[in-house]
């Protein structure tokens, strides 16, 4: 009861449980799209390629302000994107190799850049690190609007599309034979993800970021055949997860949030791979009990 | 390209486009995977009408022909007309089967879900399928005798369904001209009758079927046209006077006989 009505009216836990919530609906929705075009380690790779885009902009800035820093890592994690795309494409790497060596090196500079700039120890950098396993007590107002306004565009972007989407990730040949173009529409749908990972980056973090475009989206398959259900359903579990982590990490003494949130989130996950019906390892398990 | 002038004249008629020029018109193509051609020099015009076979050894570019047509893959030289224009202009005209296992069939979604699928081209950007579509996508159901299976979960239909639902969701585009990529693999008998039919009944309606076929046993009993292919077209013409021993020699080598008597056999080992 007490925590319900701190939730209401006490400015932090508000601003933290607001962050949480959006991260977790936006990161949800789109995750489901990345997850059933087995994309799921794309968003692990542009949490991690955030890192130096948020270091650069610091560099060049000196500033903090969340509009700044956001800009930096959407950046940094587009590069990510486009370097990406061109060793797919332009080499006989395959993409799963090149996730690991986009991911390795974007995160490499961005530790390097990092510890520069925490070694350099002027006042201002405090709280940079928390960039890296999140920390929800630092959400501030300003931090929490920005998230909001980029959640919602996010959202509403894939309302547009949602047809769009859709039949990419369901045939991606047959939508390019009807004029949907695939190449358009992936990088849209990457942008997106990217818009996910910089509303993330507070409260989750780069090195977790991707379970929380994973887990609601696997979590959320388990209980639904359509796809409408699912996309709903994991951006629930996305809020639920991300809500629930956040308020564990600022009520007991500060850990980072990051982790309290993807624990969170296993927990749901761990139920929905029991006990979905149909799907769940238990219907399995009782399915052939019987036969 | 004579036609160009009077199609202008008449673009949204049906069938002033399909009586003026072929469905398909294909010159020089030329399609290139890793410095290797897949496809070499191609040149076919498929008549309109007709159930054409498009037949050849694995790795011929069977598969490869058709999505250079779509426009799926890049072309590096030649042109592709559907009736008489570029693919690009003439999407509404053509419906599209791909190969049944191009697909994540876990997808979750329904069956009558994935023929209304065969209606966003026509509905265009951003408008949303409603009940005329699904209307439409339920009598394409009902035309390949799945009606009752249209609210299934997709991952939970055989694979002989699967792939008439892939055939409804090509009807719901209501096209003049269907390349369809191996619709008979792995279907059972009944789904085998049920596709020919179908095929036939399109012909009926003078509608041009073209197909990705591997059975050359059951090719001549389906087909009236062929497309004999590997890499370079070696014929193409009315079934009866194509499909000859001396073509298929040529089409697949010295492997001919056995590619007569042990299809399947010779697919897997070349595999």
């Amino acid at each position: 009861m007490n925590l319900l009505t701190d939730l209401i009216f006490d400015y932090t836990l508000r601003n933290i449980a607001l962050g949480a919530a959006v991260l977790g609906i936006v990161s949800g929705v789109l995750g489901s799209f990345a997850v059933l075009r087995r994309q799921g380690l794309l968003g692990d790779t542009l949490a991690h390629a955030a890192l130096p885009g948020i270091c650069v902009a610091y560099l060049l800035t000196g500033s903090k302000s969340p509009l700044v820093l956001f800009l930096g890592a959407a950046i940094s994690g587009w590069v990510a994107t486009l370097v990406l795309l061109r060793i797919v494409r332009e080499t006989r790497i395959k993409e799963d190799s090149a996730l690991g060596v986009v991911l390795s090196v974007f995160f490499g500079v961005g530790i390097m850049l990092l510890t520069f700039i925490l070694k350099h120890n002027d006042a201002n950098q405090a709280g940079l690190d928390k960039f890296l396993f999140g920390q929800a007590a630092t959400v501030t107002a300003e931090d929490v609007n920005t998230m909001t306004i980029l959640g919602v565009f996010a959202l509403l972007v894939v309302a547009v599309l949602y047809k769009e989407f859709k039949i990419i990730t369901f045939d991606p040949n047959f939508a390019a034979s009807l004029g949907f173009n695939d190449r358009w529409l992936g990088v849209v749908l990457t942008s997106l993800i990217v818009v996910a990972v910089v509303i993330g980056l507070r409260t989750v973090g780069v090195v977790l970021m991707s379970a929380m475009l994973v887990g609601p989206a696997v979590a959320a398959r388990q209980w639904t055949n359509r796809l409408e259900a699912m996309v709903l359903l994991a951006g629930f579990f996305g809020a639920l997860s991300g809500v629930a982590g956040a308020l564990i990490s600022v009520s007991e003494a500060n850990l980072p949030t990051g982790p309290m949130v993807i624990l969170s989130l296993t927990v749901i996950v761990i139920i929905s791979l029991l006990f979905a019906p149909q799907r769940g390892i238990l219907w399995d398990i009782k399915r052939f009990s019987k036969a | 390209m004579a036609h160009g002038s009077r199609l202008k004249a008449f673009p949204p008629k049906k069938n002033m486009t399909t009586s003026s020029s072929f469905p398909l018109a294909v010159h020089d193509l030329t399609v290139v995977y890793r410095d290797k051609p897949a496809i070499q020099d191609v040149d076919v015009n498929i008549p309109a009408g007709k159930l054409t076979a498009i037949i050849g050894p694995n790795g011929a570019g069977k598969s490869t022909f058709l999505k250079a047509v779509l426009d799926l893959l890049p072309r590096v030289a030649g042109t592709v007309e559907v009736f008489g224009k570029p693919y690009r202009q003439q999407r509404q005209l053509v419906g599209y089967v791909p190969q049944r296992a191009s697909v994540d069939w876990d997808f979750p979604t329904t069956a009558l879900d994935v023929v209304t699928m065969g209606t966003y081209g026509k509905l265009g950007w951003v408008k949303r399928p409603g009940k005329a579509e699904h209307d439409l996508a339920r009598q394409c159901l009902e035309q390949v005798g799945m009606a009752d299976f249209a609210s299934r979960q997709i991952s939970q239909l055989s694979g002989g369904q699967q792939q008439r639902v892939f055939l409804a969701r090509a009807l719901a585009q209501d096209a003049e001209v269907y390349f369809m990529d191996e619709p008979f693999v792995g279907v059972d008998a009944l789904t085998e009758r049920a596709i020919i039919t179908l095929l036939q009944d399109l012909r009926q309606r003078g509608k041009t079927v073209v197909c990705v076929h591997h059975d050359l046993d059951s090719a001549p009993e389906y087909f009236d046209w062929v497309m004999l292919l590997n890499v370079r077209l070696i014929a193409a013409g009315p079934f009866d006077s194509t499909f000859t021993a001396d073509n298929l020699r040529k089409t697949y080598g010295g492997a001919m006989k056995a590619a007569i008597d042990h299809f399947a056999h010779f697919e897997q080992s070349k595999g």
